[in-house]
């Protein structure tokens, strides 16, 4: 089932959360929701679901191409997964479960053998079979998180959407249900939209990820077209650490202090205010300069235990910059804090301010 | 040692506020004072009966009718306020109306009317002649001096009970389990009875009997509508005054016994009832 949403504004009181944002997704994807707490992606997400109506009356929400816009939340087959669960505590997991099969018209209600049934199905699929008779009090975090999953699915949705499904777990329980998430959305293939704030969530959970910030879309793209292509200097700062160098660009190259940059592939046209950005692991750090573009800088940290080593610096200036090596880069420079190294970005990007000349 | 009471340390959990001891010493004094000993007090006098003369007096016509009434009308009255109350608290929490606030603070003048007030208010309201009585003459419905009149008086001075405990859970709910249910098909109905109405249950019972032991003790407003008749509208504190004025202290609190003693025993079941309901519900658990 594909999902369009087209002219979505959505204020409340005086607070905009969402500005005519439009949005495709194609059936069967897995796509995030990725922005900063305000950025809008929880309400963008509700009003998908219909828990929310957008404000004006040109704004649509289509399912496979059918306008679902104004009908209610029940009747537009979404399985929603609330960010604290929202499992009703005087219920059983498999109460909480069969829910959504139990509150249907007689008409269309399966019998009990099968209610059961499929209830001990997906209790299978969320490896909760043994915890059936439990409430939800009696459960752990990531265990609520999947009954809250299985009671979603029960009711057969044709779009599942998830409100920041893993926020409120702890980071081991998160990594493994991501990489669960994953493979059910392989082998259920509905078509998935979860909202996060946790770009590596994003990134690793995601086909195509949904860049939010203010209300408005940034950036639509793969994980990696929006790590290693980032639209602007928003998204690439939001998607991982960035070195950050003022200065300015002149006749077609950016000048930051001693770091003078050919354009590389960007048209550049002369701006006063300029802004450099490189991400640590696309810093080289040099014993001399060699004849490359480059910045003095004195070693104030070395961070080598984890797969890459994490090196602070310090320019004359006093401005921290970050860079990563690998162990074997560190083993070859001999490095030590107190040394003075030079840096060159491999790769970067500049970013003029659109207002600028 | 200055520790007067020493507690077993098994019985102690471990709490960064101090006075463990002396509070429970205080509470336990306190409560032995205001309750323990006025009571005992009843069963000391109570206990200058013989049996025959004690089980005479208990089991006498009139008063088993009045037991009847006083219990009847109080659980009748608690069940109105337990329906009622709900929706009051519900539309204080969930709706925002001009005069909200008033109505909010309407809800607690039962507790400070003198209860004598209200009865003589509600007399005159449901008298044959009076504003609302009038109308239901014709009706062939009587509300002074009858039954009927009681439950009235005591649903007016339970109110506040139910409303009050309700409100604070109600306004704990989050909105998100109510959206869940809605969207998994639930509808509105529904998501009331299955999800709303199960986890206020609790409440609503603390409410309930609240109301239910305010309404069992109650005299001052029933003793005006209730006109008083032996055998039809004679509540049981009546009896007992009425026997302290023939100076039968005995036989007053020889019923006041067995009122104590049944109330005890309903809300125990109650409150019993209550931590089920808690403890299913993961409340408490």
């Amino acid at each position: 089932m594909s999902i369009e949403v087209r002219n979505i504004s959505k204020t409340f009181g005086n607070y905009t959360a969402l500005k005519s944002v439009s949005l495709r997704i194609d059936g069967g994807e897995l796509i995030a929701l990725l922005g900063p707490s305000g950025s809008g992606k929880t309400t963008l997400l509700r009003i998908i679901a219909g828990l929310e109506r957008p404000d004006d009356s040109d704004a649509a929400v289509l399912f496979d191409d059918e306008d679902v816009t104004w009908r209610e939340v029940g009747e537009r087959q979404v399985g929603f997964v609330f960010q604290h669960y929202a499992l009703f505590r005087h219920m059983t997991v498999f109460e909480n479960v069969a829910f959504g099969l139990r509150v249907r018209p007689r008409s269309r209600r399966p019998s009990k053998a099968q209610i059961r049934e499929k209830v001990r199905e997906l209790l299978r699929l969320v490896q909760l079979e043994s915890l059936e008779h439990r409430y939800p009090t009696q459960l752990s975090g990531g265990q609520r998180q999947r009954v809250a999953l299985a009671r979603a699915l029960a009711v057969e949705p044709r779009i599942l959407l998830l409100d920041e499904p893993f926020g409120a777990l702890d980071a081991k329980v998160r990594q493994e249900l991501r990489r669960w998430l994953r493979r059910l959305h392989e082998e259920i293939h509905v078509t998935t939209v979860f909202v996060t704030h946790d770009q590596e969530e994003a990134l690793e959970v995601a086909d195509r990820i949904v860049v939010m910030n203010e209300g408005k879309i940034e950036q639509i793209g793969t994980p990696d077209q929006v790590f290693h292509q980032p639209a602007n200097e928003f998204v690439m700062k939001f998607l991982g650490q960035v070195n950050l160098f003022h200065g300015r660009v002149e006749g077609g190259r950016g000048i930051f202090g001693s770091l003078v940059l050919d354009s590389g592939g960007q048209e550049l046209a002369d701006a006063r205010a300029a802004r450099l950005l490189v991400r640590p692991h696309e810093l080289d750090l040099l014993p001399s300069p060699n004849g490359r573009p480059s910045v003095k800088v004195k070693v104030t940290r070395i961070q080598a235990a984890g797969p890459v080593v994490r090196v602070e610096l310090a320019d004359e200036r006093g401005q921290q910059l970050q860079a990563e090596l690998t162990h074997a880069q560190r083993r070859e420079l001999n490095l030590t804090v107190g040394d003075i190294v030079h840096v060159s970005p491999r790769d970067a990007r500049i970013f003029v301010d659109d207002y600028s000349i | 040692m200055l520790n007067i009471i020493q507690i077993p340390r098994r019985l102690r959990k471990y709490s960064v506020l101090p006075g463990f001891g002396l509070s429970l010493g205080y509470a336990l004094l306190y409560l032995g004072l205001i309750v323990l000993l006025p009571l005992s007090a009843i069963v000391t006098r109570t206990a200058q009966l013989s049996w025959e003369q004690f089980w005479a007096t208990v089991t006498d016509d009139r008063v088993v009718a009045s037991y009847r009434l006083t219990f009847g009308a109080s659980l009748a009255a608690a069940l109105l306020n337990a329906v009622f109350g709900l929706l009051v608290a519900w539309v204080i929490v969930r709706y925002r109306f001009p005069g909200r606030k008033l109505v909010d603070a309407m809800v607690d003048l039962p507790f400070a009317l003198p209860t004598a007030v209200a009865g003589i208010a509600l007399t005159t309201l449901y008298a044959r002649n009076g504003w609302i009585g009038q109308w239901l003459e014709p009706l062939g419905i009587k509300v002074a001096y009858t039954p009927l009149g009681i439950i009235v008086a005591l649903t007016f001075i339970g109110l506040p009970f139910v409303v009050r405990t309700v409100q604070p859970v109600l306004e704990d709910m989050s909105r998100e389990v109510e959206e869940a249910a809605a969207s998994l098909g639930a509808r509105p109905w529904q998501t009331f009875r299955r999800v709303i109405l199960p986890e206020l249950l609790p409440a609503v019972l603390t409410g309930f009997t609240l109301a239910f032991a305010r309404a069992l003790g109650e005299y001052g407003s029933v003793v005006f509508i209730s006109g008083n008749m032996p055998m039809r509208t004679e509540i049981t504190p009546l009896l007992i005054i009425t026997k302290l004025e023939q100076y039968q202290y005995s036989e007053a609190t020889a019923i006041a016994v067995v009122m104590l003693a049944a109330s005890f025993v309903l809300l125990l079941v109650i409150n019993l009832l209550q931590r089920w309901l808690s403890v299913r519900s993961g409340q408490s658990a």
